[in-house]
Formats: structure tokens, C-alpha cells, sequence
């Protein structure tokens, strides 16, 4: 979170302590690469590796400052014996690290499970027992498929392609498809399989809950060069443009809807529901989403899916031999 | 100003872990430079200087070396300072390279870069590389989580509006919060709830406004044998006897629910006919009224009447 100026004299103080060990476990790195790792400008570090010098033990006679030099790009510290060691880690850094150690070891024929243990006790050890504790209390449970798991990370070693079926909500329908894959996303809670599909002929992302059926073929994986892993920063789903926006109104318990699905524009109607907005390539789970809301909420854009919703659960009723006007209720 | 400040603190610290005696606050003041001339003004400084050094987790010690003196003094007991020695063996590095890109933003991303700096700063070599192509990626963007993250790690109670499904108004809840748990990929706090007197669980997602503390850290008592994941998974899902509905599916439509069904039976021109496992039937019909016009409930009676029930909802 540092500014232009390398944030407050106390970031600034932390990043000190930190770089100092740093920089004497790695002499001669460069000032582009260290100013890097620490997210900070080159000529902040610069300017943190004039400041450096300044300080020292008591007395500060030059025998007592820290030696910093920088030829051309080769960063050298020496004389720095007192802070040659970085601070201890504090509890939200090792809590940081030992829940996401936590998450990783849970599921468990994705890693080395023997190296995770281990992993975790020597953190544990490192950090103290607040930061073991707060750890206990923070846990991230993703849900994944053993059998298929297993599968796609065998892929991914033997660099071998993929056939699956896979069930797609959207249409309902199972569809067979060749995969090479790229790589095994764990992400928001749920496992997926980014891989080049050959029938798409691009880079798709498959839930591994949805896989019915998973085999390794034979054949080598061939992910073209052109195939460009997606960046997670930006979130899993991104909108197309040519997508269709539709509109639902939904009631107070109905409001589920905005937490689960990414939505373009969520506002509130004033009665504790809301007005969604969401962007679909398929309006088919849309009409689906809409029938298993029911009372909860509707479909308000496009008003021939509006129409579509009611004609299918029309239709539907008709086969427990309840029959229901075909013509719209607000049309009597 | 905050570069003079900056220096000074290094200095502070240098002088502090340096001295195996305690230094008093004057001789401080003469050993680290930058300090004001008067003594009111230092005074200031000073005490300021070794509370934001604490803050920062600097463990600051006070003492002093012999029963006769009387002033206090200051040092940095070096074991209490240091990151402890740790080595990792090549196959830890790597899971620890993964581990620290889990954070997906903010806080925790940032607390787990640091950390791994810090063991890069210990001559540690963390494996930035991915192995084995896996990307675990875990979003923190709930508005609330850095503030409950807190109050668990600070063990204090805490308040907040809440809406619960359903309903149209918010209401206060005060809080014991005992942990915060991700499932499914959405975030949940679980603890003791003072107004309803019992274990709840709430989704952060259903938080309105701010988290605020309303007691003194380490307040809040754990029970043992707590487990809040169990708690957060098991939460609303009673042990309810498994049933069995007989659907009648439309053939070549319905693949989501023959996915999870038995094994299909021809029934009639164009359908056939499945067993399909269930506990309760609203969430059955729940389930199936997505399908439409595809598939049938046939029994049991409260299923059945269940998926009339919401399809009339919709048919208006």
C-alpha cells in the first residue's frame, strides 16, 4: 500500500528492516529486481538505500554506519550485524501464510501432503501462538472431486490430453469435448480445469463438479502458443459485450441471487428487494433461475423472456393435470 | 519530515538491539540523534517513538540493570526480535511459493507477501514458480472480512446489521465471533450470538454496514473443542432421513438431473422413468422446477405437491 513517496515512516521503517536482511542474503542483486519484490519504485529504493546509509550504531562514526553501495546495478550492504536478521513474522503475516498452507492441505491429492505438514510446523513454530491460534480460527474449505482431481493433475504431469464429458447447465446438456490442459484452478471454493478445448478452439474453464466422465488419451497435450491462461486478478468471469443484459426483480428472499451470480448493476428497490442486472451469452439458465424463484423474483428484461417463463411453467403444470389460463394474468 | 522520523526510529532500533544493557531515555537521547533539544518536546517524541514501535510488533523491553536505579530503561532482547532460524527443504519452499499467492487481494495478500519477504530476508529461497500448473486463488473482497478478521484475532465481541434471508428489514446482532470460514466460496463468521443466546453463523455477504467492536480484546472465551468449519457446514442441514422420488424425465432433456438419478427406464412414447434420492422435498422441487416442462414429479405426494405449489408461483 505504498505511495509515491513509499507510504508512512513507519511502512517505511518495516520495509527497512525487512530489506536490509534481504539484501545482505542475496549481495548483489539488482536494484530493478529487489525493487520488485518490494513493490516499490527503483528510485524509492534509491532513495531507501541513501537513508540506509545514514544510520548506524551509536557514536555514528563511519566505522559505525551501515556500508551501502550500488555499482551500477549491484547492491552490496555490509557492516549491518545488528539488523542482519529480519523481524519476526507478526500474526496476521504468519496467519496469512499458515491458513493458506491450511487451505492448500485440505485437499488432499492436490500437494504433497507430507511437505505441507511439515510446512506448517515449522511456520507454526516460527510464529508463535497467537498466529497458530488465530489460524485455527480462519479456514477456507474448497470443494474439490478426488477421482477428477487426480486425473487432470496426471494430465498435467504426463502433458497428455484430455477427453471429458461435460455436463453443461446452460443448455442441459452433456457434451463431449478434447481438452489440453493448462492448468488446475482452485478458486472461489470450487476446482476448475483451465484447458485449450479443441472443439471451441480456445481456452475454456471446466467445474470439475460438472465433469461426468474424465479419460486420459493417449496423445500428447497441445496447447497452441496463442492460448492465453486467464488472469485471476480480474475474476473468473468476464463479460462479453455481445452478451444479452437481463433484468430480474427479486424479493427479500430472493436477494441470494446478487451473492451468487456476477452481476452488472444491483440496486435496491426500497422494499428490501433488488433490481439485478446481469450479462449471459445463454438465456437458458436464466428462464431456470427464474422458475426456481418463483414468488421470489421475475424476470423484468427482456419481456419476451418474461413471456417464455411463464409459458414453460404453464406447460409444466399441465402435466399434473392442473390447468392455468395460457394467456398472461395482467392480459384478463 | 516523515524521512528524518524514518531515520531516527532505524536508529532507535539499531541502538536498542545493539545494547545488551538497559539504556534510560536520556541515555537514549544522546545515543540516537535526532531527538528535539528540549526536554518537554523529547519527552513527547519519545514516548510516541516506543508506541509506534510496538505497533509494529517490535518487542520493546522495560527494566533495569541494578536494584538501585530508578529510572526505567529500554531494550530489544535480540531472540525476542529475530525471525527464529527456519530452513525449508525444496519441496516446502515450493508449497510455500503456492501458499502465498492464495490471497486473491488486499490485506492478506499483502500480509503474505510480507511474511515471505521476511523469509527471503532470511536467506530462505521460496519457489515462485507454480508446480504441476495449480493456481489456488482465495477473494477477500467481502467489505467486512478485514474487520472480523480482527475481532477474531483480537478475541473481542462485536455488532452489526444483519439481514436475514428473507427478510425485509435488518437487524442488530451482537457477536462472539469465534472464526471466519469460506465455504463454497463465499464467507461466513461463526459464534456465539448474545441477543438469540446460542451458536449462529452469519454470511458476510448479508452484513450491512460496518463491523464495530464492542468489548476489550481478549474478551471473547472460545470453548474448547470448537470447530468452526463444522459448525459453518453443518449449519441448516438437520439429519433428515434419505428418501426416494420417482421422476418421469423427457428423453434426450433433463442431463442435469439425470446425472445424480438412477438408472433410466423407458416409460411411455418419449419419456422414461428415474429414481432420484432426496431429503427434503422444498429443496427437491427447488432443484427440478429449473427443468421446466422435462420432468415430472410422480411421488412423493409432499414432493409432487411442492413443485405444483411453485409452479404455479411463476404461472401466475
Amino acid at each position: 500500500m505504498s505511495d509515491a513517496r513509499g507510504g508512512s515512516a513507519l511502512e517505511r521503517l518495516t520495509r527497512l528492516l525487512t530489506l536490509v536482511p534481504y539484501l545482505l542474503a542475496q549481495p548483489g542483486a539488482s536494484v530493478g529486481e529487489v525493487a520488485r519484490a518490494f513493490g516499490v519504485t527503483e528510485k524509492q529504493l534509491v532513495d531507501d538505500l541513501r537513508l540506509i546509509w545514514m544510520c548506524g550504531l551509536p557514536g555514528h562514526t563511519p566505522a559505525d554506519l551501515i556500508d551501502v553501495s550500488w555499482d551500477g546495478d549491484m547492491i552490496v550492504v555490509s557492516n549491518a550485524d545488528t539488523i542482519a536478521r529480519p523481524l519476526r513474522l507478526d500474526v496476521d503475516e504468519a496467519s496469512a501464510l499458515l491458513v493458506a498452507v491450511r487451505t492448500l492441505a485440505d485437499v488432499p491429492e492436490l500437494e504433497n501432503r507430507e511437505a505441507l505438514d511439515r510446512v506448517i510446523a515449522k511456520l507454526e513454530s516460527a510464529a508463535g501462538d497467537a498466529a497458530a491460534s488465530i489460524s485455527a480460527q480462519i479456514a477456507v474449505q474448497v470443494e474439490t472431486e478426488p477421482a477428477v482431481v487426480a486425473r487432470v493433475r496426471e494430465a498435467l504431469r504426463r502433458q497428455r490430453r484430455l477427453h471429458l464429458r461435460y455436463y453443461v447447465p446452460a443448455r442441459d446438456e452433456i457434451t463431449e469435448r478434447s481438452v489440453d490442459p493448462m492448468r488446475l484452478l482452485l478458486v472461489e471454493g470450487r476446482s476448475y480445469l483451465e484447458a485449450w478445448c479443441r472443439r471451441a478452439e480456445g481456452v475454456r474453464l471446466f467445474r470439475l463438479d460438472r465433469v461426468v466422465d474424465i479419460r486420459i488419451l493417449d496423445l500428447p497435450a497441445a496447447v497452441p502458443p496463442e492460448a492465453e491462461p486467464r488472469n485471476l486478478d480480474d475474476g473468473l468471469f468476464q463479460p462479453s459485450p455481445d452478451d444479452v443484459l437481463v433484468t430480474l426483480e427479486v424479493t427479500a428472499s430472493g436477494r441470494w441471487v446478487a451473492d451468487h451470480y456476477p452481476c452488472e448493476r444491483v440496486e435496491e428497490t426500497g422494499d428490501g428487494g433488488l433490481r439485478v442486472a446481469l450479462r449471459t451469452p445463454d438465456t437458458r439458465w436464466v428462464r431456470r433461475l427464474a422458475l426456481r424463484l418463483g414468488s421470489a423474483g421475475q424476470v423484468i428484461d427482456p419481456p419476451e423472456l418474461a413471456e417464455e417463463v411463464r409459458a414453460e411453467a404453464v406447460r409444466a403444470l399441465a402435466a399434473y393435470g392442473e390447468v392455468v389460463s395460457s394467456t398472461p394474468a395482467g392480459g384478463q | 519530515m516523515s524521512r528524518r522520523k524514518t531515520e531516527r526510529l532505524l536508529n532507535l532500533v539499531i541502538c536498542l538491539l545493539a545494547t545488551r544493557r538497559y539504556l534510560t531515555a536520556d541515555q537514549i537521547r544522546h545515543a540516537v540523534p535526532g531527538y528535539a533539544e528540549s526536554d518537554e518536546a523529547f519527552k513527547r517524541m519519545f514516548e510516541r517513538d516506543k508506541e509506534e514501535l510496538r505497533e509494529l510488533g517490535i518487542p520493546l523491553e522495560v527494566g533495569s540493570d541494578s536494584p538501585w536505579e530508578d529510572e526505567p530503561g529500554y531494550r530489544i532482547r535480540r531472540s525476542d526480535y529475530e525471525l527464529p532460524e527456519i530452513s525449508l527443504e525444496p519441496d516446502e519452499a515450493a508449497v510455500l511459493g503456492v501458499a502465498a499467492r492464495v490471497w486473491q487481494r488486499a490485506s492478506l495478500a499483502e500480509a503474505a507477501s510480507g511474511a515471505l519477504l521476511k523469509l527471503r530476508a532470511a536467506g530462505i529461497q521460496t519457489d515462485e514458480a507454480t508446480p504441476a500448473g495449480i493456481e489456488p486463488r482465495v477473494d477477500t473482497s467481502e467489505p467486512t472480512f478485514p474487520a472480523l478478521w480482527e475481532a477474531v484475532r483480537d478475541r473481542r465481541p462485536v455488532a452489526f446489521e444483519y439481514r436475514t434471508a428473507g427478510a425485509t428489514e435488518p437487524t442488530r446482532r451482537r457477536l462472539e465471533p469465534w472464526g471466519v470460514v469460506s465455504w463454497r466460496g463465499r464467507w461466513y463468521v461463526a459464534g456465539f450470538d448474545r441477543d438469540r443466546e446460542g451458536v449462529r453463523v452469519f454470511r458476510l455477504s448479508r452484513i450491512i454496514g460496518e463491523v464495530t467492536p464492542i468489548g476489550d480484546p481478549g474478551s471473547v472465551r472460545i470453548p474448547p473443542d470448537v470447530n468452526v468449519r463444522d459448525i459453518v457446514i453443518a449449519r441448516g442441514e438437520p439429519a433428515v432421513e434419505r428418501r426416494v422420488a420417482r421422476l418421469r424425465i423427457r428423453q434426450g432433456a433433463g442431463e442435469g438431473v439425470r446425472r445424480w438419478a438412477g438408472d433410466a427406464r423407458p416409460d411411455g412414447e418419449g419419456w422414461d422413468l428415474v429414481e432420484f434420492s432426496f431429503r427434503d422435498p422444498e429443496w427437491l422441487a427447488g432443484f427440478l422446477v429449473g427443468f421446466g416442462d422435462d420432468v415430472v414429479v410422480l411421488e412423493p405426494a409432499d414432493a409432487r405437491d411442492a413443485m405444483i405449489w411453485r409452479l404455479k408461483e411463476v404461472a401466475g
